[in-house]
């Protein structure tokens, strides 16, 4: 079962968690309510996200996942006794999430998270089981996956699991506060951040080594950096506050989310509550590096670098001083500042260039429902003008990112915007 | 003594809440529907009277109703263009809803009609099938539904004024192929099914060609009755 009740290091830690929630002004629901709990705790998985369909059904699956290695449907989560999982038991649901497996002993592939969710408990893994169980049914059959040779082999999944599936729920530790140790449970557990936020290698596996590093989402060409290193997304510089609106609200002083992060903000986190995002923060500032490596240098001759640079420094002052300020000061949280922006100077220059190409809208939120939007500029610019202007931005005001070329830019023009 | 101290305190906080509110605000993007739509401008224009794109399409002054529907199906993917789908998906309806309002609100002028090099007999085939229709194809006049001026009806169907030759076959072209489509009960694919590419080309040659009327409001819902049921037109 790999059930750890009896654990008194984390029933010290369930104490101090339920003392918390009760002193909360936003409180999670009571636990006496597990039909509402499990909601809340399915927004924080985000299920929503893959198992429904665009105009489709909540939670009645369908929808498309291309994966470098064909294209996967999610399943119907619906309680349908034919074709959802309706004939589960909450034993079954939770075999689902903790080892991956279906009722029969099937194997789940990895597009389903289990690889984190097996770090949820079982009183979690049950109350969203009584959530699932509580919603409408919908009789909506299974669409069957779309896999290329080899890999429509559900035997591979064995491999795959022994290289990168590791069972068993979250265990504290017991040398961090109750905060940090919710905030890791919800992030490394139901949050399933390392699917993206760690590099993925050629077998669509994450090692534990490398959790959190970053790396360039497959099929999505976009670079979920990394929570660790203070050169990218990792958080040690800033305050707790404006990670908790970054997360809440999709927006912070010290910069906005975009691409596939704005879904993550749109139907997951905005719902948590204070202390739980709160505990998300504490975290995350806690597992950033107090050192990383370098930024590699830039692959342009210096000569091409200073002529882009000072077409970048035009192009910037025609196009993107206007909103994000002349010294990239911004005027945030709306305009986000480019100068000291770690997504800006980051060693992978795919996000910058991506969001000059497509702009883009942080998401709707409760706490910013009309979000403001960057323009697209790839009918406006030329590839070597975007090359210019995110060199510019990557090395103006002591940013300390590296200039680009007119190819990167170029090839981040047929990355799927869907 | 230490009442008057603590009262200038108070005043001196208060002063200094005031002064750092405004310097908030001025630090602020304006609190305006023109700020928040600027991510639209570049390809849609200003006040979305469309750009030198031939195939982005004026927005300003079509039925909100209208443009919500279109915002909607571009927000779920409905209507395919994967710039607009990205930018749309994770805005709130609410929001999408004011984005239609301030854009149907605008009323910048229309371009003058460009030069048209369809043949006068295109452009007389463009006009029978705009005005007339064609009945032995149970093709309906445009104007049967989008108005006797083309100017539209609240809330859902857009006028056909002020669009170029390119955007308009363009859109009829994604009708005919199923590529652009609406809730059911979807009328303009119907119509746009018994449609030839012959007659795509010159009913969009026609429609460029016509200057617009000075009112170019959309007629009030309910003002003439359809000819037939029209998912998008609500209830």
């Amino acid at each position: 079962m790999g059930m750890r009740w009896c654990s008194p290091i984390l029933g010290v830690w369930l104490l101090l968690l339920t003392g918390s929630i009760v002193e909360a002004q936003q409180a999670a629901p009571p636990a006496s309510n597990i039909v509402a709990r499990g909601e809340y705790l399915a927004r924080a998985g985000d299920c929503i996200a893959c198992h429904t369909a665009p105009e489709g059904r909540t939670f009645a699956g369908g929808r498309a996942m291309p994966t470098p290695f064909g294209t996967l449907y999610s399943s119907n989560i619906t309680p349908d006794r034919e074709t959802g999982i309706g004939k589960w038991t909450a034993e079954d649901f939770y075999k689902s999430m903790h080892y991956g497996r279906f009722p029969d002993g099937g194997l789940m592939y990895p597009a389903m998270p289990f690889a984190s969710y097996t770090k949820v408990t079982r009183a979690d893994t049950d109350a969203i089981f009584a959530y699932l169980k509580s919603i409408p049914p919908v009789n909506q059959r299974n669409r069957e996956h779309d896999l290329r040779f080899p890999y429509d082999n559900r035997q591979l999944i064995l491999g795959w699991r022994t290289l990168f599936f590791s069972e068993g729920e979250f265990k504290p530790d017991p040398t961090k506060s109750a905060e940090w140790n919710r905030g890791a449970y919800l992030v490394e557990g139901l949050g399933h951040c390392g699917m993206c936020h760690s590099p993925i290698n050629a077998l669509g596996g994450t090692s534990q080594s490398d959790a959190f590093k970053g790396g360039l989402i497959p099929m999505q060409n976009w670079y979920a950096p990394s929570l660790t290193s203070n050169r990218e997304a990792g958080l040690g510089d800033w305050s707790i506050k404006d990670i908790t609106n970054l997360l809440q609200t999709g927006v912070s002083a010290r910069g906005v989310v975009y691409g596939p992060m704005a879904e993550v903000v749109h139907n997951s986190l905005q719902y948590l509550n204070d202390d739980d995002t709160r505990a998300m923060a504490v975290y995350l500032k806690g597992i950033a590096e107090a050192s990383s490596p370098p930024p590699a240098s830039s692959a342009l001759p210096s000569t091409e670098s200073s002529l882009l640079i000072s077409l970048g420094k035009t192009v910037y002052d025609k196009n993107c001083a206007s909103c994000h300020g002349a010294q990239g000061e911004g005027k945030p949280p709306h305009w986000p500042p480019l100068a000291n922006n770690q997504s800006i100077e980051m060693q992978s220059a795919v996000n910058p260039i991506r969001m000059v190409l497509n702009g883009g809208y942080p998401p709707g939120t409760k706490g910013n429902p009309m979000p403001y939007g960057m323009p697209p500029f790839a009918g406006l610019l030329s590839d070597n003008e975007v090359a210019a202007v995110v060199s510019y931005v990557r090395t103006a005001w002591g940013n300390r990112g590296t200039p680009v070329s007119a190819r990167e830019a170029n090839e981040l023009r047929s990355a799927p915007l869907n | 003594m230490f009442a008057r101290a603590a009262a200038t305190a108070v005043v001196m906080i208060t002063l200094a809440a005031i002064d750092g509110a405004a310097a908030q605000i001025a630090n602020q993007p304006p609190d305006t529907m023109a700020a928040r739509v600027e991510a639209c401008t570049p390809c849609h224009g200003n006040k979305g009277e469309g750009t030198s794109d031939v195939y982005f399409p004026r927005l300003a002054g079509k039925p909100a109703g209208y443009l919500y529907n279109q915002l909607l199906a571009f927000k779920s993917g409905r209507r395919k263009y994967p710039p607009m789908n990205y930018l749309l998906e994770f805005l709130t309806e609410p929001y999408l809803q004011q984005m239609a309002d301030y854009f149907a609100d605008q009323h910048p002028p229309l371009p003058p009609v460009a030069a048209n090099d369809a043949s006068q007999e295109v452009l007389q085939r463009g006009q029978l099938l705009v005005s007339r229709g064609d009945p032995q194809r149970q093709i309906p006049a445009c104007g049967s539904c989008h108005g006797p001026a083309l100017t539209g009806m609240e809330p859902g169907i857009p006028g056909l004024l002020g669009l170029r030759p390119n955007y308009i076959s363009a859109q009829l072209g994604a009708w005919r192929y199923g590529t652009r489509t609406a809730k059911a009960p979807d009328c303009m694919q119907q119509v746009a099914a018994r449609l030839t590419e012959e007659d795509v080309t010159a009913v969009a040659a026609w429609l460029a060609s016509r200057q617009a009327p000075v009112n170019l409001a959309p007629v009030p819902k309910g003002t003439y009755v359809l000819p037939f049921a029209c998912g998008s037109e609500g209830d």
